[in-house]
């Protein structure tokens, strides 16, 4: 009997999936079901003062040219975009996004990673990370300032001697400024963690 | 002969491994391309096309669609209806499945690099490849097991054959689960545990259920002796069908998922070790009197070194599947040893292994060279265990700088030499294959030889 074709797929095949899908993924989905999904839009108005709207200040042209006026829409705007290009690039594969309870991480990074800081538009799909070849992005956000985001965009190096990371250079325009893409990776990164900022 | 040829269209079981093994050249171009990037010598500065993150993911979908699912599907092509007895639903369905993968694959590679990247560990593969990549996978499926449903007599299925039900039919799901849920409808930590189960199964529900059911097949026609319990074997298969879509969580220990799912993970996690140790045993006592074909037999020693790495890698699975140990290593070069050991050492080796061994069936001349075997075997398997050990001591050593509060730069700047010798590793394992491709080569081209086909059940 369990060496048949019609037991092998229901009971091995299929049963066995649906009950391990049971065990590992509708176990966080119920238990995290209450938290409320937040929209982009939401999550800019939690951070009506956050680095986004100094770049304006800091690349004035190149932010008009960009995104026009900054406003709670155009950080939406920025923030999708930077969102976009960081999994395109697989800034993932090498920067994590969450602090562990653990191996002294609360006193390098910050404050621990709680679920209800992942239940956003922005974390679906969620960028967890799996490596870190760089330090973790959760807590990021004021830690360095924006001048110092895009020169390390340009050249890594320059600002974190010894580091590993490639440079973007296709975040630039011909004369050495942020184009649109480098203002909201910008963005992006200055947003992270902006809930908890220290 | 005439009726096996018949059964199995060996010009598509070649196919898919010349196209698995020149993703394979992919993968290893790719590989060390990356690594490069940790030396500051990468030979591509700031093209975007090449850009180092977005060839990492090409490095690891090559492995997993265009030389492990290739390598695999020629595996199951030739040894599925040899089993059955019968041949697959269609030959043209099945030639059609192999060009829509290879240009799938590639478009895949070329989403990637242009930018189209999704964000799911291992399923990076555009959103617009994902479809296709799902009606494929039906399609195999139904290829390879609708002629199963033909079979009426009473006598019960080969272990193989349980192994190529399950991976077939598991793969839709875990596919079609981890690239549309996270993507589309489950965002954060639990989207997070539906990604960690992705990426576990594709390698515990397709890669490794399709290897060893390969490995059911192949070693007991190569020694020719009968597999040594089949109670162990019926173990086997229904401890890995039950335990292994239990633990993809152990992938984010400590992350905001919630914590006794988490715990269950782990329980699961050793739970396997059990398994995959009957499996092992039952493989090893199967050989017990035919131990010189290790040294004689390069197919079988092809295996039997992949298992020895097999079961060392599921040690170690237990031992870093465990909260305590997932302090130091999450995050470190420990898991991309782990992963290379797996990918590399494991399933890649039994894909060589059963390359040798279909070669000169298929082609109909015998290996040109034996001494180059073990140039190709000596150079993979010392290459890999050095890289092995090499990010082994490295994730450690990143670990402790991280625990310790040094600064971050400290873990990059202590990791350069293991990093050097990564690269080096890596440079043995390509000599290795290209080794053994020119072996490939230089036989499909060599004269005809008078060959008798071994007698396969």
């Amino acid at each position: 009997m369990k060496e048949r074709f019609i037991y092998i797929f229901l009971v091995a095949g299929i049963g066995f999936f649906v009950l391990g899908f049971i065990f590992q993924i509708l176990g966080p989905v119920v238990f995290l079901r209450k938290i409320p999904m937040k929209r982009v839009a939401e999550l800019v108005q939690e951070d009506s003062n956050g680095e986004f709207y100094k770049l304006a200040e800091d690349y004035p042209q190149e932010f008009a040219k960009a995104f026009g006026e900054p406003t709670p829409a155009s950080y939406a705007e920025a923030l999708r975009l930077g969102r976009d290009i960081y999994i395109a690039e697989a800034c993932w594969h090498c920067h994590s996004q969450y602090v562990r309870p653990v191996a002294n991480e609360p006193l390098r990074y910050g404050p621990v990673s709680v679920a209800s800081e992942y239940q956003n538009e922005l974390q679906m799909p969620h960028l967890f990370g799996t490596r870190r070849v760089g330090p973790d992005l959760i807590r990021e956000a004021g830690v360095h300032s924006n001048d110092w985001h895009v020169a390390h965009f340009y050249d890594p190096p320059s600002v974190q001697p010894g580091s590993v990371m490639p440079s973007y250079r296709w975040f630039f325009a011909e004369n050495g400024r942020p184009n649109k893409k480098g203002l909201a990776m910008a963005t992006y990164v200055q947003w992270l963690g902006s809930w908890q900022r220290r | 002969m005439s009726t096996q040829r018949s059964l199995v269209d060996h010009r598509l079981v070649m196919a898919h491994l010349i196209a698995a093994v020149t993703f394979l050249l992919v993968v290893l171009m790719t590989g060390l391309l990356y690594s490069l990037q940790f030396l500051g010598r990468y030979p591509f500065p700031g093209i975007e096309l090449f850009s180092p993150g977005r060839v990492r993911m090409v490095h690891t979908n090559a492995v997993a669609y265009g030389w492990l699912l290739n390598g695999l599907l020629a595996g199951v092509y030739w040894a599925g209806p040899r089993l059955s007895g019968r041949p697959l639903f269609s030959r043209r369905l099945a030639w059609l499945i192999f060009w829509a993968l290879q240009t799938l694959v590639l478009a895949a590679a070329g989403g990637i690099l242009g930018g189209y990247a999704q964000g799911i560990e291992w399923g990076e593969t555009p959103l617009f490849v994902d479809p296709f990549i799902i009606l494929g996978l039906v399609l195999i499926a139904a290829n390879v097991l609708l002629p199963l449903l033909k079979e009426r007599e009473e006598a019960p299925l080969y272990v193989s054959r349980w192994y190529f039900i399950g991976a077939l039919v598991w793969i839709v799901m875990v596919y079609s689960m981890g690239n549309y849920i996270p993507q589309y409808f489950v965002p954060g930590a639990a989207g997070a545990a539906i990604s960690g189960n992705f990426i576990h199964d594709l390698v515990g529900l397709l890669v490794t259920p399709l290897g060893w059911g390969l490995m059911y097949y192949f070693i007991p026609t190569i020694i020719r002796k009968p597999i040594w319990s089949h109670t162990l074997s019926l173990m086997g298969f229904w401890g890995l069908a039950f335990f292994y879509p239990m633990q993809g969580l152990h992938h984010f220990m400590w992350s905001p998922i919630p914590m006794h799912v988490q715990y269950s993970a782990v329980v699961a996690t050793i739970g396997i070790e059990v398994v995959v140790t009957s499996v092992l045993a039952n493989f090893f006592l199967t050989l017990r009197g035919r131990g010189d074909y290790l040294r004689t037999n390069y197919p079988i020693r092809w295996f039997y070194t992949g298992m020895v790495f097999y079961w060392i890698t599921c040690f170690q699975c237990a031992i870093q599947g465990t909260l305590t140990v997932q302090k130091l290593i999450h995050f470190t070069d420990w898991v991309v040893g782990h992963a290379h050991l797996v990918m590399f050492g494991v399933f890649s080796f039994w894909i060589i292994g059963i390359i040798t061994e279909l070669w000169p069936k298929l082609t109909g001349r015998e290996w040109s060279s034996q001494r180059l075997h073990g140039w190709a075997y000596w150079l993979c398997a010392l290459g890999l265990a050095l890289m092995f050990v090499d990010l082994t001591i490295a994730g450690v050593v990143q670990g402790f700088t991280w625990w310790g509060l040094n600064p971050f730069i400290d873990s990059v700047r202590f990791s350069m030499p293991f990093w050097w010798v990564r690269t080096l590793t890596g440079l043995m394992i390509t000599a290795g294959i290209l080794v053994f491709l020119y072996n490939l080569w230089r036989t499909a081209l060599g004269k005809p030889a008078y060959f008798t086909e071994r007698v396969t059940a």
